[in-house]
């Protein structure tokens, strides 16, 4: 997702860099483009109009910083403001209670919350090692207890019963003190989706929260909907004094300007994207980072975290640091993110990540596809380690012998050569800037260390 | 479900109709308050108040630009001059553009029994559509079966039993983590022999942008045309109506991979504008059957354009 809102800005601003200066019309023409840009990503229209008058305010009013061209500066405010819509930095969950620290879920229907809450019980068992006990407050959907307890038994969590015929208000009481007993440190409550516009299940949902005085209260919303979410983040909001925002269904390619709405209109924090249907899809979420994401800066700190976490995780430190200091991605690098790739979510996930790889041309992401991982790690396998160094000493023979090596055919050979060099090329366009970190930094804050020509293409 | 759910309650469907689309018509309606007022010249303001309501729901950048072009230049010709004239042609405007999706949700006799999909992204009301459709179809007098065709979620089998339940009609299952297409397979050859008129697959939940997965739905498909090359009769997708610009592309791939031939539009009950539907309308042209009105079980309407904008744009 916001694959399509990166790509538009990216050219927008790429149309401004190199102008002589920033002026009444060059800004809002490119301002223009971006408004477009987030409308069609379903930025809520308040959310784009106060962005686009501060963009433009900022932009035309500051003194601009002499050491960056007009198409940096303007850059910079784009993203200093996608940032600050979205919120500083990423909110952890607050836990800090006597136990069991209870966190209450509330949203319309079909959101995501129950499938949120095993995610967060798994999040919150393997990484912050809890013990998490989970209950349905949802007495009316069919077999919405039942989707509960099947995903708890799946999470390892402490599932407790519930059933249709009961009170919500009794089942959170009664939840309390099972947990209670239990020693759970969190209690997770699931509740029934809701309208906004539903006094009476608005007024249930209070008074749960009153009585479960939860030290989190989330708002699942769906990563697809459009200007409403702005109306039902508002309602939820003045209801329940919402604590924090999951994000759920990011993994598609709705242009998630869902996030934008909910943050700017609430306030309220987003603290997690759900990334995919499993136990294990979420993810912490990262306003610099996803605003750097939407600038075509690509999303590589999140992308080596992920990799510490789940690969090798002394390879994937070699290459952090082989990455930061502008050494060459070779082939031996490509063959380890391939044998990783599956650990990571897929290719179309690592590519997402990737610095300027919304930039490839529409066949060359499509080309890659997660069936080609093992094919490709085999091709590369079946070269001698000086190949997998020094790719350019890869001739017409060696290619066959490779080929040969491998069952495979010249041809695709020669397609994982090319897909290393575009993957090289990333790399490089990132390192050249003297790192990924200071490029980030440079961004965010000061001038980019490398020069004014760090920024332009 | 409780009663008041299960019933909605209050009043008749066009008395509800409105009322849920309420919300859509008082965001237009505030929007383009000047208009209601009465005559009044129009100005740069007018139009600029109608862009920004049609934006606001879900109408798209596109289609609302594509929209205020054709007002505006009516407006510059002076065939609209005042502001209750530029309300009137809006609204045929729009009648115009969701007029053709309008077509009623038959089963014809020839076809036995008539397979239908339920397709769509995840959590966008397939299953409970399918519980509020086989009612519909059994009040006409047809009989109906469901194969639980969503093997993946968790309880999505449990789910769609409490629907079949519900309506007092079988559901072939197999349980999670049973291969789909042998689901639906098994479910179409039951079907056949029990001489069922009508067999409802539910299917999981997928983001279109997901090949594998929208790969697997074609795969039902083809499985399924096995038994009868003319199944599936009918493939529905399901929209949440809270969806932005997305549905574009739902209708585009879903598309691709199973061939759509209607709409479903769910939760129309809410404050979703579900403008959308005029984009579809203009970009991708699908037949919208029905909307989805809440979460009970007579909860399902056929969708008719006329009070579909009526309720969009009427005076309060
Ligand atoms: N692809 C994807 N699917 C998700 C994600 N989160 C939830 N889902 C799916 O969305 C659908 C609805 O999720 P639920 O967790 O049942 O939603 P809910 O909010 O509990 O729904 P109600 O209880 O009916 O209001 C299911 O098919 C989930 O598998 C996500 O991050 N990505
Ligand atoms: N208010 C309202 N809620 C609806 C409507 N249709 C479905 N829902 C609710 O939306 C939620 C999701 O519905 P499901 O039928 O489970 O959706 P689904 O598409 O089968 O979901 P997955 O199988 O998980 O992909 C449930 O809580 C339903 O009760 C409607 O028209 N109005
Ligand atoms: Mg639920
Ligand atoms: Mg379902």
């Amino acid at each position: 997702m916001f694959d399509s809102l990166s790509e538009r800005l990216t050219q927008t601003l790429r149309g401004i860099t190199g102008k002589a200066r920033l002026t009444e019309e060059n800004v809002s023409a490119a301002l223009r483009d971006v408004r477009m840009a987030l409308l069609e990503a379903d930025v809520a229209l308040p959310v784009v109009k106060d962005f686009i008058d501060t963009v433009k305010r900022r932009a035309l009013g500051s003194v601009v910083d002499l050491s960056l061209n007009p198409g940096e500066a303007f850059v910079k405010i784009v993203h200093e403001e996608l940032v600050r819509v979205m919120g500083e930095a990423n909110d952890a969950l607050d836990l800090n209670t006597k136990p069991p620290a209870i966190i209450l879920m509330a949203g319309l229907q079909g959101a995501g919350k129950t499938t949120t809450v095993a995610k967060l019980a798994r999040f919150l068992k393997e990484r912050h090692k809890k013990k998490v006990a989970v209950v349905s407050a949802d007495v009316y959907r069919p077999a919405a207890i039942t989707q509960l307890q099947t995903l708890a038994a799946e999470v390892g969590a402490y599932f407790i019963a519930s059933s249709g015929d009961q009170q919500p208000l009794d089942i959170a009481r009664r939840a309390v003190k099972e947990a209670g007993t239990q020693f759970a440190d969190v209690l997770l409550v699931d509740t029934a989706g809701r309208l906004a516009i539903d006094a009476d299940m608005m007024a249930e949902i209070q008074l749960l929260q009153a009585e479960l005085e939860p030290v989190e209260t989330l708002f699942v919303v769906d990563a697809m909907t459009g200007q409403d979410a702005a109306n039902t983040a508002k309602a939820f909001n003045d209801a329940l004094n919402l604590t924090g925002v999951v994000l759920a269904k990011a993994d598609g390619d709705a242009r998630g300007g869902a996030a934008l709405s909910v943050r700017a209109i609430t306030g309220k924090p987003i603290k997690f994207l759900g990334m995919g249907e499993k136990t294990d899809a979420l993810e912490p979420f990262y306003p610099d980072r996803l605003a750097s994401r939407i600038l075509g800066m690509g999303d590589v700190l999140s992308l080596i975290e992920e990799a510490e976490r789940k690969v090798d995780k002394q390879k994937a430190q070699k290459l952090a640091r082989k990455l930061q200091k502008g050494k060459r991605f070779d082939l031996e690098d490509f063959r380890d993110q391939l044998h990783q790739m599956a650990n990571m979510g897929g290719m179309g996930s690592l590519m997402e990540k990737l610095p300027g790889m919304n930039q490839l041309p529409p066949g060359a992401q499509a080309q890659v596809d997660d069936g080609m991982f093992t094919k490709m790690a085999v091709i590369i396998d079946s070269m001698t380690s000086h190949e997998r160094r020094f790719p350019d000493v890869i001739n017409g023979s060696r290619k066959q012998r490779i080929a040969r090596g491998s069952g495979t055919q010249v041809p695709d050979v020669n397609r994982v050569l090319k897909q290393h060099k575009q993957m090289q090329k990333m790399m490089k366009k990132v390192t050249r800037k003297g790192g990924m970190q200071k490029m980030m930094r440079g961004l965010q804050g000061m001038r980019t260390p490398g020069g004014p020509s760090g920024m332009s293409r | 479900m409780s009663d008041t759910k299960e019933n909605g309650g209050k009043g008749g469907f066009w008395k509800r109709l409105s009322a849920s689309l309420g919300k859509t018509r008082s965001q237009l309606a505030a929007g383009v308050g000047n208009l209601l007022l009465g005559e009044k010249e129009i100005d740069q303001e007018v139009l600029d108040d109608l862009e920004t309501a049609l934006l606001l729901t879900d109408v798209g950048i596109d289609t609302t630009q594509e929209i205020m072009a054709d007002l505006s230049r009516r407006v510059r010709r002076k065939e609209l001059n005042d502001t209750v004239a530029l309300h009137g042609a809006l609204g045929l405007l729009l009648k115009e553009l969701v007029d053709p999706l309008v077509k009623p949700f038959e089963v014809p006799a020839a076809d036995r029994p008539f397979v239908i999909f339920m397709v769509g992204v995840n959590g966008a009301g397939k299953t409970t559509s399918i519980g509020k459709l086989a009612r519909y179809l059994k009040q006409q007098g047809l009989s109906v079966m469901l194969a639980a065709g969503d093997t993946f979620r968790a309880a999505a089998v449990e789910q769609l039993q409490a629907w079949g339940e519900r309506n007092d009609v079988a559901v072939v299952a197999q349980g999670q983590g049973a291969d789909s297409a042998s689901v639906v397979y098994d479910a179409v050859q039951a079907a056949e022999s029990r001489g069922i008129d009508v067999l409802i697959a539910d299917t999981a939940g997928r983001l279109q942008a997901k090949t594998n997965l929208m790969e697997e739905l074609a795969k039902i498909k083809r499985v399924v045309q096995r038994l009868n090359a003319r199944a599936p009769h009918e493939v529905l997708l399901v929209l949440d109506a809270g969806v932005g610009q997305n549905a574009l592309s739902q209708v585009r791939e879903f598309d691709a991979a199973t061939g759509v031939t209607g709409l479903i539009l769910t939760k129309l009950d809410g404050t979703a504008k579900a403008g959308v539907v005029f984009a579809i309308a203009r970009q991708v042209r699908k037949p919208i059957y029905f909307i989805g009105i809440g979460e009970g079980i007579d909860d399902l309407k056929p969708f008719a354009a006329e009070s579909f904008v009526d309720a969009l744009l009427a005076n309060e």
